[in-house]
């Protein structure tokens, strides 16, 4: 059979060495080994003072992007919830009325947009699927809670707000971009 | 006895305690720091500075935790189990000697306790009377796990006691005195006892690993197969006493070995430097507590580098490997003197 590593050894039940019976130098080989890991650089990150650098593309809460003017890019489509391979995401449309037009980019907005996290697998299908550019994935950390009613994010966490952008450029890239807007994929058309 | 002698000893008597108990419950936050370390992580650094405050965190824990005496158990043995681990690891230190002598207007005291002419028997007597306070404990907690840890302790204990007064039987052949005082001051200078005599350090070593249930030689309490071992049904501070006085044995250990191998408090080249008795008293001290530290650090380099090992494993090597090779060290050392003394 191929072996999977280099380290495999093969067990055997043959009779110790004297060298191998008084124990001895395999102990001092033991403590070489260990006085030398006890001088080396711990690779311990001391959480809340250091924090571990994230892949530019990490999928972690989402967030409902705004367009250049201040508006929901929203529509509620529904296709991220039909993309959603844990049904995670709910929502709710909603018309728009006169006098919200710097409200809500398009005519249809989602009134309530849910997403429940202890549900969400973060795969980033709901990004995929999104043809307004207005559901992403960031690098933040979805924060613990005590009960699980806190982990349905709705609205008020997901959109983000006009002073506090959110960067997502790691992620839309204009490769990403072109992906869902060129009409020569099957899937723009 | 003067009455300054008796007020010099109680309060010496006071700080030796106050010591023991400091390094043994700094010795706990030692030890998780040196596992930390070997193992690459960085060990508890929350609780104070560097974590310097965990021992007292762990102690208050410890104190605050409910108390469980559980029904079947025998009530008055499961409360003299720990009491006896704790009152004989402390007892130890008594006979002792932490450094030469200290004059303070015109008296000499001497800085250890009692100067024992059996000081060595002193020391095994009350490493015997331990195995007690495990045994009991075992015995009362009336649970099966309690009972086979407190019976492998017990076994365990008995084996490796033989090998290591043998391998005394050969220091006392090379001192020709039981007194520890008598011991340290004939190591002054470099003459320490470990290089007359190697391998009887090596076994008492070993042994001493083994008596103070330490790993490799940690089966009494292996968590692995039997909970907790003798302490499994144990809770609140009586555990806590259990916990520390595996710490203060090894201090004492550390102390043992240190006064009969390595010269106690003598320290090469001191008498060269000049300096008045007083001040190389103290020095001696520090540089006995140097090697102290050493040998606990030691003790959990060892522990954190081996594995445990397997019950018929320890016996052979108890009893098919340490005795014989103690009893061939003794002969060694007394065919060596008898030769010696004949010329």
């Amino acid at each position: 059979m191929q072996k999977l590593t280099n380290r495999s050894v093969v067990a055997s039940d043959k009779k110790m060495t004297f060298m191998e019976r008084i124990y001895v130098p395999a102990i001092l080989k033991g403590m070489s080994i260990t006085i030398k890991h006890f001088f080396k650089k711990k690779t311990t990150i001391n959480y809340p003072e250091e924090k571990r650098e994230f892949s530019k593309v990490y999928r972690g809460q989402h967030v409902l992007k705004r367009d250049d003017e201040g508006r929901e890019r929203c529509t509620a489509c529904g296709l991220c919830a039909v993309a959603c391979p844990a049904e995670a995401i709910t929502m709710v449309a909603a018309e728009r009325k006169p006098g919200e037009e710097h409200l809500y980019r398009e005519e249809k907005y989602a009134a309530i947009y849910e997403i429940n996290m202890l549900r969400c697998i973060f795969c980033g299908d709901c990004e995929d699927a999104c043809p307004k550019e207005a559901i992403f994935l960031t690098d933040r950390i979805v924060a613990s809670e005590y009960k699980r009613k806190p982990f349905v994010y709705g609205k008020d966490i997901l959109v983000e707000p006009m002073d506090l952008r959110v960067d997502i450029s790691a992620r839309q890239t204009s490769a990403v971009h072109d992906f869902k807007s060129n009409k020569a994929f099957a899937h723009n058309r | 006895m003067e009455l300054t002698t008796i007020i010099f000893k109680t309060i010496f008597l006071f700080i030796i305690l106050l010591v023991t108990l400091v390094v043994a419950m700094y010795s706990t936050y030692a030890e998780r720091k040196v596992a930390a370390f070997m193992q690459d992580r960085n060990g508890p650094n929350r609780a104070g500075p560097f974590g310097l405050l965990q021992p007292l965190a762990d102690g208050l824990k410890m104190f605050m935790k409910e108390e469980i005496i559980p029904l079947t158990a025998n009530k008055y043995l499961f409360i003299l189990g720990p009491s006896i681990a704790m009152t004989t690891a402390l007892l130890t230190g008594v006979v002792i000697p932490w450094g030469d002598t200290l004059t303070i207007n015109g008296h000499v005291y001497s800085l250890q306790m009692a100067d024992l002419n059996i000081g060595i028997l002193y020391v095994f007597a009350m490493v015997s009377i331990g195995v007690y306070g495990i045994m009991i404990g075992g015995w009362a907690s009336n649970n099966k796990y309690a009972l086979l840890g407190a019976i492998r302790a017990a076994s365990q204990m008995i084996s490796y006691e033989l090998a290591m007064g043998m391998s005394i039987i050969a220091l006392v052949l090379t001192t020709g005195s039981l007194s520890l005082h008598d011991i340290v001051a004939q190591q002054h200078g470099m003459h320490w006892n470990i290089f007359y005599q190697p391998l009887g350090f090596f076994i008492f070593l070993i042994c001493a690993f083994a008596e103070t249930n330490r790993a490799p030689f940690d089966l009494p309490e292996c968590e692995t197969e039997l909970i907790g071992g003798y302490h499994t049904e144990y809770s609140s501070m009586k555990l806590g006493f259990y916990l520390f006085a595996e710490y203060v044995n090894m201090f004492i250990s550390s102390a043992v070995i240190a006064t009969l191998y390595f010269g106690g408090y003598n320290m090469p080249f001191i008498d060269q430097l000049g300096l008045s008795s007083n001040a190389v008293t103290f020095i001696g001290m520090g540089f006995f507590f140097i090697k102290i530290f050493a040998f606990i650090f030691l003790f959990m380099w060892i522990r954190w580098t081996l594995p445990r090992f397997r019950y018929d494993q320890l016996m052979n090597m108890g009893w098919k490997g340490l005795i014989p090779l103690a009893i061939f060290n003794i002969l060694a050392t007394g065919t060596y003197y008898f030769f010696t003394s004949l010329k």
